[in-house]
């Protein structure tokens, strides 16, 4: 299938449009709040929170005896919310540290709710197969209300990232003198808390328990290697989030049967790895080329200064020197007094070389300039 | 005997079940310039974090110009240690000063261009306007602290609590920060700042308050900055020869 033919079936197709929009929003959501969780050193955050939720849907399904979506995403909801403040209380209570807590909540959580979902498996009930569907999500499932349900999720939660900018962005960078300055931290931390449960609830059914956590990381960890501004991160990494959905659908619904979750999840992946090498200021490429750059100036300056030191010695600037001398000087090549001449520092008659006006100006200034150049 | 800015009574704090802080009594003149001195883990910081209400104690109480420190906030700034948040946090040197007004906006409004103005003038007087569009992880260390000073700077508070400003900065730096914190009390501004280098306090400070758990002593630098009291905090045998 070609890509504009693809795109049309997208507008035209109410499934393909449905699991596109879906996956889409759900990757904005996650990549908006998963900046806050990448920024204050939670990664596995996400993870306990998913793995929490899972008993809810067991629970849930237990007490409903029916596979209604909503009922199990509320199921959800709870057990992920229970578990999210165990971990809190597990935090502030005990002297436990945040990670200890975080993988205790998770594995206690996820066995319970696996020992749930075996013992429905082995009921008599019709009704039970495909509850599984939750460890690695079935974005085919997606319907039209839970596009809506997210939108609205989503709508929700930009309004509120607005309306308390600036307080989320103090408390993540300074908890501590934040409370000095009157805020309740307490309950702004609870309101982000509360949204990252709700944004990886919602994933639950496209994603899965076991890769959502992926889904928050990926794309807000791409999107801080591209930006130092707080509002252009959590930016990209809804676009990064969304387009990891869009793609992810596109690729597994042309190749048929490869399942949605695992490879949005892979399309976020990459993301990442493209960001780390070549993002510009923090990627690994341009960190590279940077150094090799700055390695060659510095030898071109350092040979500037040697010659700048034998220039002058004597009374006019352009007298010339032999090239001979230069080979005193280790840092000295031809390709260096090349590009030196290039840069119209130096003038090359024959064997003989001087300094040319501006390249002596160039010289003298050198160790000057390395100090206004940190501004 | 000006009024009294800080008054800390019967305070106990702790982490676990071994208090960090015994019994502290503390009375903090309006207009002082105070040194806060002890060993690593004497729980110095502890007790600025206890008074500024971000450690809840096991018993004790604060108050501030006579009234707890709840309704007084507004009179109060806090630098942390610089070590206490991760500096490449996406953000600039204006926009971390910038902080500073938050308190006084309250919740949801946003700073606007007298905020600003009271930002960069902060910047200014920390000599870091030049740096005021930096990502703060580009800044050395001694800019940085710099950066946390000028926010404090621009709360405009009456009190200054701060946990070793002078951590890592080199002697321009600390002079510079010096100044500025006699300028503060010039301004009769109350100033307390945890400090490590005992052979300045002389020269800095004209109050100065013995910590180890307990309160060892606290009074004028002339006073009680003795080897006697410098001894019992620091349990080795302590000369300081203070040269006038
Ligand atoms: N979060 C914490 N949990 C448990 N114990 C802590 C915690 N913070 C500090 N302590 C302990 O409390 C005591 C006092 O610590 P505090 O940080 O107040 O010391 P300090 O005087 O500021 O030391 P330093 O000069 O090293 O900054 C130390 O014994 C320390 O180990
Ligand atoms: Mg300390």
């Amino acid at each position: 299938m070609d890509v504009t033919e693809y795109i049309k079936l997208v507008f035209t197709d109410y499934t393909l449009r449905t699991i596109t929009l879906g996956t889409a929003v759900l990757g904005a959501v996650c990549g908006m709040l998963g900046s806050f969780a990448v920024l204050r050193k939670q990664s596995l955050l996400g993870d306990a929170i998913s793995h929490a939720a899972l008993p809810g849907i067991a629970i849930a399904f237990l007490i409903s005896g029916a596979k209604d979506s909503n009922v199990l995403l509320l199921g959800a909801l709870v057990s992920g919310l229970i578990g999210t403040f165990w971990i809190r209380g597990i935090i502030t209570k005990t002297h436990l540290k945040a990670d200890t807590a975080l993988g205790l909540i998770l594995s206690l959580f996820f066995g319970f709710g696996m020992l749930l979902l075996t013992f429905i498996q082995k009921q008599p009930n019709a009704n039970q197969a495909g509850l599984d569907k939750y460890l690695f999500g079935q974005a085919a499932t997606l319907v039209e209300s839970d596009v809506w349900l997210m939108a609205t999720v989503t709508g929700i939660c930009f309004v509120v990232l607005m309306l308390f900018w600036k307080e989320f962005k103090i408390l993540l960078f300074d908890a501590d003198y934040t409370k000095t300055l009157g805020f309740n931290t307490k309950f702004i931390d609870i309101l982000i808390t509360t949204f990252i449960v709700l944004a990886i609830v919602l994933g639950l059914q496209t994603v899965g328990v076991v890769l959502m956590s992926a889904m928050l990381l990926a794309p807000a960890a791409a999107a801080r290697q591209w930006t130092n501004s707080l509002g252009i991160m959590i930016i990209l990494a809804a676009i990064f989030g969304a387009f990891s959905g869009v793609f992810g659908t596109a690729i597994s619904a042309s190749q048929n049967n490869l399942s949605t979750g695992p490879i949005i999840v892979i399309i976020a992946g990459i993301f990442v790895i493209i960001s780390f090498i070549f993002s510009p200021n923090r990627g690994l490429l341009f960190k590279q080329i940077r150094f090799i750059k700055n390695r060659r100036d510095l030898q071109l300056n350092k040979t500037l200064a040697f010659m700048h030191q034998i220039a002058k010695t004597h009374e006019s600037i352009s007298h010339p020197h032999t090239v001979k001398i230069l080979n005193n000087f280790q840092g000295y090549t031809r390709s260096t007094l090349q590009q030196l001449v290039n840069k119209n520092y130096v003038k090359l008659e024959g064997n003989m070389w001087s300094l040319t006006e501006e390249g002596f100006t160039k010289a003298s200034n050198l160790y000057n300039q390395q100090t206004s150049d940190n501004e | 005997m000006n009024k009294i800015a800080v008054k800390v009574d019967d305070l106990t704090v702790a982490y676990n079940y071994k208090p960090v802080l015994w019994d502290i009594d503390l009375e903090i003149p309006e207009g002082v310039l105070m040194a806060i001195v002890g060993p690593n883990g004497a729980g110095k910081s502890t007790l600025i974090k206890s008074i500024l209400g971000i450690l809840k104690p096991i018993a004790g109480s604060v108050s501030i110009y006579g009234k707890s420190y709840k309704k007084q906030r507004s009179l109060v700034a806090y630098v942390p240690q610089k070590g206490s948040v991760d500096w490449d946090f996406p953000t600039t040197a204006l926009d971390v000063v910038m902080m500073g007004t938050y308190g006084s906006l309250g919740w949801i409004k946003r700073p606007g261009i007298k905020e600003k103005k009271s930002a960069l003038e902060a910047l200014e007087k920390v000599g870091m306007l030049p740096f005021k569009n930096r990502q703060i992880s580009q800044l050395s260390g001694g800019q940085q602290q710099r950066i946390f000073l000028a926010r404090a700077l621009v709360q405009n508070a009456s009190i200054y609590f701060m946990d070793e400003p002078f951590q890592g900065v080199d002697a321009t730096t600390e002079i510079a920060i010096i100044n500025i914190l006699k300028e503060l009390r010039k301004a009769n501004k109350t100033v307390i700042v945890v400090h490590h280098d005992l052979q300045t306090v002389p020269e800095y400070f004209d109050w100065v308050t013995f910590l180890n758990v307990k309160k060892i002593a606290t009074g004028p630098v002339k006073d009680i900055f003795n080897d006697d009291n410098l001894t019992k905090t620091y349990g080795i045998n302590y000369k300081v020869s203070i040269q006038e």
